[in-house]
């Protein structure tokens, strides 16, 4: 059961992720662009730090850090007045008020806060690398169109919504597809965060299990249960470059790209 | 009489929280759910075994709500450490390297051995390459020895690693193996055993000492009318308390 379960969890971590990195990766290019040098500076320090760390480095260091931090924060809110430390030798301790959830909370809010605090760093990495592709799709829409617009007398916020951001998502696609692609086969990491994902549950089910233990006894299966992750996992991919393909005709017709003049062409 | 009324309050918040603190108003017992027969995930996904059955009642002993959450072994102990649960109950031995960062309740089972599984009944284990999960005491117990020890993350994996010829033995606790063995052809324990640590204790946080006293009553209790001992014969765990 937990086993179909988690499909579930995979796909409703990819339908979230994907829209919050893509807005994480869209503010932090227009951050990136920004006259102003000290928004451009985070943007790009946003950029370089997240895609420079390993993803496993990153996920394993920001999500016990968050999750501390966020307890630190809570603890010095709700309770001023605690006595200790919150660190006693190895013990990280805060006052129960503060902990991220609450200690005596049901189970299923500690699985959904582990799962918002994962879906929050894969979109924390996935839009550093969707910002600096929207950043470079930015800079590859034709000059000339910046030049016709400002001729027009828009000021750089009409030209920017108008003009840009229209015309970017034609140079963006290829690189969004890819890491829609390297999303898809990421979220076995989930596995590391503790969320109980596909892949620990064909680990688990997969186990042998002795007679005494269960009603279903059965040797080492884990080959066959990480078989269907492999298929699955393939269908998606593949369901998604027919789809992307999709979207990248719908895009590129009308634009002044070599395949948007091969299309105009075709349809003379 | 307005300051009156402020102490008194901040006076009652803080007794609540402390109430709070040193009640655990729901406490969280972390384990693996992959070592059968301790603990592991029964039909119904649930965590079931000696140690579940073993948890429940001295928490119904202690008058504590308990609540179980399985968690990989690898980061068993930093995880607690952190505060994501409060108790490790995961067959986890006592050794004084642990209680350096942690600390135990009394064994709640005595010192358990250690046997081996392997594909050759006749089997010399001495310099061979031997697998075990990372962190126990069995893979420290190969590593003193001298002999080559492979670690794998989960007790599942070392069994494999035996059947794939990665490895020519796989060492843990006597009770996992024969659990493991059983409705199989292919394993076959050795006789050689090796007694290693001093017995499963409940693993907590160092400054959680109310919590750590209170268990060690409940196992003390458990001890003395014979119900531990009913306990570990029912589960084949370990040998018996005298």
């Amino acid at each position: 059961m937990g086993f179909y379960v988690s499909f579930g969890t995979v796909l409703l971590l990819l339908a979230i992720t994907a829209p919050l990195a893509l807005s994480f990766g869209f503010g932090g290019a227009m951050a990136a662009r920004s006259p102003i040098a000290p928004l451009s500076w985070i943007g790009k320090a946003y950029i370089a730090i997240v895609r420079g760390v390993p993803d496993i480095a990153f996920f394993l260091f920001f999500v016990i850090a968050l999750d501390q931090g966020i307890e630190v924060l809570r603890h010095y809110a709700k309770c001023p007045d605690w006595p200790d430390a919150i660190r006693q030798g190895n013990d990280f301790l805060v006052c129960p008020e503060a902990k991220m959830p609450l200690g005596n909370a049901p189970q299923w809010v500690h699985e959904s806060y582990g799962f918002m605090v994962a879906v929050f760093t894969f979109a924390i990495v996935f839009g550093a690398f969707a910002a600096n592709v929207i950043f470079g799709a930015m800079r590859a829409v034709p000059r000339a169109q910046l030049e016709t617009a400002e001729a027009y007398g828009m000021t750089r916020r009409q030209t920017f919504w108008r003009i840009v951001v229209p015309q970017m998502w034609v140079f963006a696609l290829p690189g969004l597809g890819n890491l829609w692609m390297v999303l898809i086969k990421a979220t076995p990491l989930l596995f590391l965060l503790g969320v109980e994902d596909i892949v620990y549950w064909a680990r688990e089910l997969g186990s042998s299990k002795a007679p005494r233990f269960t009603d279903y006894p059965h040797g080492d299966w884990r080959m066959w249960y990480f078989l269907v992750l492999l298929v699955f996992y393939l269908a998606f991919t593949r369901v998604s470059e027919i789809v992307l393909d999709r979207v990248m005709r719908r895009l590129t017709r009308g634009q002044a790209t070599a395949a948007g003049e091969a299309q105009r062409k075709a349809a003379l | 009489m307005k300051t009156l009324i402020a102490s008194s309050a901040a006076a009652l918040a803080l007794t609540a929280g402390m109430a709070m603190a040193d009640g655990h108003s729901v406490v969280r017992m972390g384990t693996e759910g992959a070592y059968a027969p301790w603990n592991f995930l029964n039909d119904a996904g649930e965590v079931d075994g000696f140690e579940r059955e073993l948890g429940d009642e001295l928490c119904a002993r202690a008058e504590l709500t308990c609540e179980w959450v399985t968690n990989e072994w690898d980061s068993i102990i930093p995880n607690l450490v952190s505060g994501n649960y409060d108790t490790i109950i995961a067959g986890m031995s006592i050794t004084a390297e642990r209680d350096e960062i942690i600390d135990f309740t009394q064994g709640y089972t005595p010192a358990d051995p250690s046997g081996y599984a392997a594909l050759d009944a006749d089997l010399d284990v001495e310099g061979g390459v031997i697998a075990a999960q990372t962190g126990t005491i069995q893979a420290s117990f190969i590593a003193d020895q001298g002999w080559t020890v492979v670690e794998f993350a989960t007790p599942e994996e070392t069994l494999a690693a035996v059947r794939n010829g990665e490895a020519d033995a796989v060492l843990a606790d006597a009770s996992f193996i024969a659990g493991a063995l059983e409705g199989q052809s292919e394993l076959v324990m050795l006789e050689r055993t090796e007694t290693l640590g001093g017995g499963v204790g409940m693993g907590l946080r160092e400054s959680d000492t109310e919590l750590r006293e209170t268990f060690d009553a409940a196992i003390t209790s458990m001890k003395e009318d014979g119900s531990l001992n009913a306990l570990i014969e029912k589960w084949e765990v370990a040998t018996t308390f005298e």
